[in-house]
């Protein structure tokens, strides 16, 4: 047991960052510009970060406190900070401002920590390991380089004992657990948890209102030279698009013991399975 | 912290709109839950509505309420395999003030009369089923979604559709039985405006009203229907839950002979089935209707049973909204009176009577029953269309004249005078 644990519990500040991504399975490339074709295509809460939340929420009905989200990008992300505070947020604050368009993970995790100063005091930040519309997961190590705290990226499980977080991470042969004290920064596995259904009292508190904060660059005086376009160090020197192989497809339909000796022996021929 | 209103009504349809309408017009705090991700998503009927609920629903109705067309034209037919014998009434008036009816495609009629709900201040909350009553010591407390989602208020009305579930959960009603419902379904038909309205013969803005008995539901207890859209038809068949269990026929093989039917192909030649939807109908009317006042809780629409089918008519939506109206009425009343307890709610069967739909399904109650005598959906449709063949059959042979005609089919269709007679008085009387 850790130092701390066993003393008297109190409620955790845990803040966690989500972005609003064009849902996966609905998605295409675009064989021109070759860029995303996103008109159209219904969004959702980025689905590690869902994970990120449900880790909150849990760890918020254990230790009570409350559950503060924080996204970048334009006002119809309103609809995903909506849906968090249905599912159980407390509040949610929204970064929005022309100014912060094409911004790469470089602003994007300084821009969030600008905004974390302001939400003032916190014991966690959590965050989705990556997004699936760019697959990074700089940012919340970003995070919590800016702010100069400890982090665990990549758990699966995130406990609070004391005034310590202790997280297990999935690693090739086995599972590693790694503990530093509070506050601190925590990328969290996709599909390492079930996120909740929104509850009618969560949409209610959504339809009541007065629950999401829009702050613009100014409110968080950013400096223009590090935000957007300007700020972001990466470029996007060559986009390709990958043609997968025809398969040929072959069916064995033979008695499923000799099935799976012609299948490997197909599969050997092919160099898939060593001999 | 739990949140709390003065009344919760549990779907989004016509019952649960006009009621949450009316609530918060009295100046209830009023919260509208509906399961479906929209208002209509997960709700059906057969295709029209008539509107007499509306002028004072909303009176200005007629400025954007999504009607598809305005129905001008009746008809009802006996269909044999291949033969039909109708009967179809033309007359503008049946479209005009009061007792207008205009067909209506439920994604967009339940959607524009939540939004007026909404409008009227209701809160609407999508995409949430509630699980059961909030239920102490005897009275409705609010709505459980899970034990930990529960949210308070005075009074719950009830309009969660046929399926009746929560009904049944506060104890007002038994569980469903066979004999008391049908199964609907319908498939709505893509064809092009000109086309319904050069088939059917109808201008720009008028619609059909058409009920089918006979080889439509297989010789089944109950019938067919078609509507006309603006551009799509609705196809359907009402059939006896019961009679599909017992022969057990799958009700879309029925569908499928229906849609097959030539009298019914000529009419929707060409067209693209674009949608298939089935629903349970409540079909005992006044027979099978729940306890319709509890200590904080009021039922209201297809869930209390208020449906009427007499045979040449269908009613429930106009039934729903009514009884929505008429619950509000009654929690206003019971606010005046001190509560919101059963002895101050039941005051909205005396609502209910006022607005002719207790009256009306009580005028109608033996419909049903008549409804299930299975002699009118399978010997009269094939002895009629029997005699009309006779009649029309000219061969050269000799003919008799009509009456007699029609007592010798009846004669070889195995069915006494006797019967026939009093199958007729029966009937006269029901309907």
């Amino acid at each position: 047991m850790t130092a701390g644990d066993g003393g008297a519990k109190r409620g955790l500040r845990i803040i966690v960052c989500i972005k609003q991504v064009p849902k996966a399975q609905e998605l295409s490339v675009d064989p021109v510009t070759k860029t995303l074709k996103r008109v159209g295509v219904p969004s959702e809460i980025n689905p590690p970060d869902q994970n990120a939340l449900e880790t909150a929420l849990r760890l918020k009905a254990e230790r009570g406190g409350e559950v503060l989200v924080l996204s970048m990008g334009p006002t119809s992300f309103d609809e995903s900070l909506e849906r968090a505070i249905a599912m159980g947020a407390d509040r949610a604050y929204l970064i929005s401002d022309r100014a912060l368009g094409g911004s790469d993970t470089v602003p994007t995790a300084n821009t969030l920590s600008e905004a974390i100063h302001k939400l003032g005091s916190f014991d966690l930040v959590l965050c989705g390991e990556e997004t699936t519309d760019s697959s990074t997961g700089h940012v919340g190590p970003g995070i919590a380089g800016h702010l100069d705290v400890p982090q665990i990226t990549y758990c699966s499980d995130v406990v609070v004992v004391g005034d310590r977080v202790r997280g297990t991470r999935m690693i090739e042969d086995g599972a590693e657990t790694w503990e530093c004290a509070l506050p601190a920064v925590v990328t969290v596995d996709f599909g390492c948890n079930r996120p909740r259904e929104p509850s009618l009292t969560g949409k209610i508190r959504v339809k009541r209102g007065g629950l999401i904060t829009r702050w613009s660059a100014a409110d968080l005086n950013l400096d223009p030279a590090k935000i957007g376009l300007r700020g972001s160090p990466t470029i996007v020197a060559k986009v390709e698009t990958v043609q997968l192989p025809d398969r040929q497809g072959k069916i064995f339909r033979e008695e499923p013991a000799v099935a799976v000796a012609l299948l490997l022996e197909a599969l050997k021929k092919d160099g898939v399975v060593l001999p | 912290m739990v949140e709390r209103f003065d009344a919760i009504v549990v779907g989004a349809g016509p019952a649960g709109s006009a009621a949450a309408l009316t609530l918060a017009r009295k100046g209830f705090s009023t919260l509208l839950v509906e399961r479906a991700r929209a208002p209509g998503a997960k709700n059906m009927f057969g295709g029209r509505i008539y509107a007499w609920p509306l002028f004072e629903l909303v009176p200005d109705w007629q400025k954007d309420c999504p009607l598809e067309r305005l129905v001008t034209k009746e008809g009802m037919a006996f269909l044999t395999e291949d033969a039909s014998l109708g009967l179809t009434f033309d007359s503008p008036r049946i479209g005009e003030g009061r007792s207008a009816s205009f067909t209506a495609l439920r994604a967009k009629f339940d959607a524009w009369l939540a939004k007026k709900a909404e409008a009227a201040g209701a809160m609407l909350v999508t995409g949430i089923r509630v699980d059961d009553l909030w239920r102490e010591s005897g009275r409705v407390k609010g709505v459980v979604v899970d034990p930990d989602d529960r949210v308070a208020a005075d009074l719950v009305v009830i309009a969660e559709g046929a399926s009746a579930a929560l009904v049944r959960r506060a104890g007002l009603k038994a569980d469903l039985e066979p004999r008391e419902v049908s199964v609907g379904v319908k498939e709505t038909i893509e064809l092009a405006a000109e086309t319904i309205e050069e088939r059917f013969a109808l201008s720009e803005k008028e619609g059909a009203a058409f009920v089918y008995a006979g080889y439509a539901s297989g010789g089944l207890r109950g019938g067919g229907f078609l509507y006309t859209n603006r551009t799509s038809v609705s196809l359907g068949l009402v059939v006896s839950a019961e009679d599909l269990a017992q022969k057990k026929i799958e009700i879309q093989d029925l569908q499928t002979k229906f849609r097959m039917h030539p009298g019914i192909q000529k009419l929707l030649q060409g067209g693209k089935v674009v949608e298939y939807s089935a629903h349970l109908v409540p079909e005992l009317g006044a027979n099978m209707m729940p306890h319709l006042a509890g200590e904080g809780v009021l039922v209201t629409g297809d869930a209390a049973g208020f449906l009427i089918n007499n045979g040449y008519t269908f009613r429930g939506v106009d039934l729903a909204m009514t009884s929505g109206i008429a619950a509000a009425e009654a929690a206003e009343a019971a606010r005046s009176a001190g509560g919101m307890s059963a002895a101050n709610l039941r005051v909205y069967e005396r609502f209910l009577r006022t607005r002719n739909v207790l009256t009306d399904l009580e005028r109608f109650r033996k419909a049903p029953l008549y409804l299930k005598n299975a002699r009118l959906f399978d010997v009269y449709p094939r002895l009629l269309i029997d005699i009309a063949e006779r009649v029309y059959q000219v061969d050269g042979t000799g003919k008799e004249r009509v009456l007699a005609t029609a007592l010798e089919g009846a004669k070889d269709g195995g069915l006494s005078k006797l019967t026939m007679l009093r199958d007729l008085i029966r009937g006269a009387r029901s309907m």
